[in-house]
């Protein structure tokens, strides 16, 4: 009785636990390991220590997807922290239609991004696109979107005789579309949790400061804006975690061969499947994972701590 | 002001459909309904929905089996290593899955499992986050209510089934609902883990009716329409309810 009593707690754990060893930490300590061997289409010939993370330093199109990928985490953050922000404070307070609004901007969130993949390569297509057509009718030139290669910075300026080449010619057009659509789809998300965090501040303050004789930006900026920056800081998180981790977008909307125009839009986690999945280099594949890994921790323990001093909890 | 606000609401709120009404209004150009026949016939979309059906509904009622029982067992019970146990369920969430894709593809392969219902399912009944929330109510529930319950006899198990998960049911469809998303969704894993057509779902068969077709716009709006709409139908029954857990679910991580 007293054996099979302390042993219940195991039993009620046992399935979810099974699952977790073999299927979480297995793999993912079998990447660390698999990341310091010779694994390939031909088996396993061996470890080789650090080898391929001497190679990593020295591979060009993972510098090149990097890059693509601080392109593109830099370009969605400051939307899809700003726009959802913006709404929250429009929909704030007893707005009439406020569920309506609400329901309308999550509709993306719950919609799979394979389905929204498809559906904005046609709006992007150069040639029959709506976007194109609405461009034309306003009386602007056409652009090739997800098959411009050129960086947006270089495009941009261009015109003025200026022309930036490399990482500082920004982020290539198609991979700009891209952007568009992972901003589209995360809005909803991040003004729900933006909403959540705003009814958290007390309505008296609000009260107080507009007695006071505050105006409407006094009080976003006095109140708002600090009282919210716990949320803030955890959208901020949340969003860099996600976005440097986008796969289905690229893989559906630029495909096979894949990574868009010049490469330009192989982001981190595609050119890892690339590695993986089309030449089977598990190995090499192992350590970028391994690499993201530690670059994904690296960021969150950075922007918790930097957070701490700045971020206001009441 | 007012007015303002409304008229950037309905602005960002004709930005954000637009592309609905763009894939439906496309997808009924020339012939109408009968793109939608069309694409659905042009591969075997039946299929992929079935097996989509069919593993979302095994995905989702093994998490609800998993993860009731192991909240059960971290919100009412004591043992040894309880804490840790827990930090080492939790700290898996914050390994992004295409860190361990490559390492869990050679696991399933030498499982025998590469391209078999039990790659898509097993691997997935169980999600730790639900096993989070979970636990979060179940600690809510009076500990009186147990004591009582086992004077009357009542075993441990009993009373999970009978009292804890009646007392659950907003958290247990919570669960139910981001488990049924996320599946249905989930697009990275099969890509990966299966081949054979037979064996896909929508979201695989979705990208690969994309590449094929990659000229014929309508018939992809058509399917991409009729892939997307029994999660849309989900989220408008269900959505005053999956709004609130998204943002609870974002205030308590």
């Amino acid at each position: 009785m007293k054996l099979a009593s302390r042993l219940s707690p195991l039993l009620y754990l046992l399935p979810a636990l099974a699952v977790i060893i073999l299927f979480r930490i297995i793999p993912i300590l079998g990447s660390f390991v698999a990341s310091l061997t010779d694994y390939d289409i031909g088996g396993l010939h061996g470890f080789i220590g650090l080898d391929h993370y001497r190679r990593m330093f020295s591979d060009p199109r993972l510098w090149l997807s990097l890059g693509n990928t601080v392109h593109y985490v830099l370009g969605v953050l400051p939307a899809e922290i700003l726009l959802p922000l913006g709404l929250a404070v429009l929909l704030k307070n007893e707005l009439k239609g406020r569920s309506f609004y609400r329901t309308i901007y999550f509709l993306p969130v719950v919609t799979s991004t394979v389905a929204v993949s498809v559906v904005w390569t046609w709006i992007f297509n150069p040639e029959m696109g709506p976007l194109n057509r609405i461009i034309a009718l306003m009386g602007g030139e056409p652009l090739a979107w997800l098959r411009e290669p050129r960086g947006i910075f270089e495009m941009l300026l261009s015109p003025l005789g200026i022309t930036p080449s490399g990482f500082l010619a920004g982020p290539s057009l198609a991979l700009v579309a891209i952007m568009i659509v992972g901003i589209w789809k995360s809005i909803g998300y991040n003004t729900v949790l933006f909403l959540a965090g705003l009814e958290n501040i007390p309505n008296d303050y609000y009260e107080a400061a507009r007695l006071d004789g505050a105006g409407r930006w006094s009080r976003f900026r006095n109140i708002t804006w600090p009282l919210l920056s716990p949320t803030t800081f955890y959208v901020l998180i949340m969003s860099t975690i996600t976005s440097f981790q986008t796969f289905s977008l690229v893989y559906v909307m630029t495909p096979p061969p894949g990574g868009g125009p010049l490469g330009t839009t192989n982001v981190i986690v595609f050119y890892l499947y690339q590695k993986a999945f089309d030449r089977f280099d598990i190995g090499y594949a192992s350590a970028i994972s391994v690499f993201l890994f530690v670059l994904l921790l690296a960021l969150t323990m950075l922007q918790r701590r930097f957070g701490e001093r700045k971020v206001h909890y009441s | 002001m007012r007015v303002l606000r409304h008229v950037l609401l309905s602005l960002g709120a004709v930005i954000m459909t637009l592309p609905f009404i763009w894939m439906v209004t496309t997808a009924l150009e020339n012939g109408g309904l009968s793109n939608f026949a069309d694409a659905w016939n042009r591969v075997p979309f039946g299929v992929f929905f079935l097996n989509t059906i069919f593993i979302t509904g095994l995905t989702v009622i093994g998490v609800v089996i998993t993860s009731s029982l192991a909240a059960y067992a971290f919100a009412t019970m004591e043992f040894p290593g309880r804490g840790a146990l827990f930090m080492l369920f939790l700290s898996t969430m914050m390994v992004p899955q295409p860190v361990y894709l490559a390492p869990s593809y050679v696991l399933l392969a030498k499982l025998g499992w590469v391209d078999t219902y039990a790659a898509l399912t097993v691997p997935w009944v169980v999600n730790v986050f639900s096993i989070f929330l979970l636990r979060q109510h179940f600690k809510t529930i009076p500990r009186s209510l147990y004591e009582a319950a086992v004077l009357d006899g009542c075993s441990r198990l009993r009373y999970l089934l009978r009292v804890v998960l009646p007392l659950s049911r907003p958290v247990l469809a919570t669960v139910i609902l981001f488990n049924t998303i996320g599946s249905w969704n989930s697009f990275m894993w099969p890509l990966v883990m299966t081949h054979s057509e037979n064996l896909r779902v929508i979201q695989v068969g979705l990208s690969y009716f994309n590449q094929e077709m990659s000229s014929n716009y309508r018939l992809l709006m058509a399917a991409s329409t009729f892939c997307t709409l029994p999660l849309l139908i989900l989220f408008l029954i269900f959505q005053k309810q999956l709004v609130a857990s998204y943002s609870g679910s974002g205030i308590k991580d």
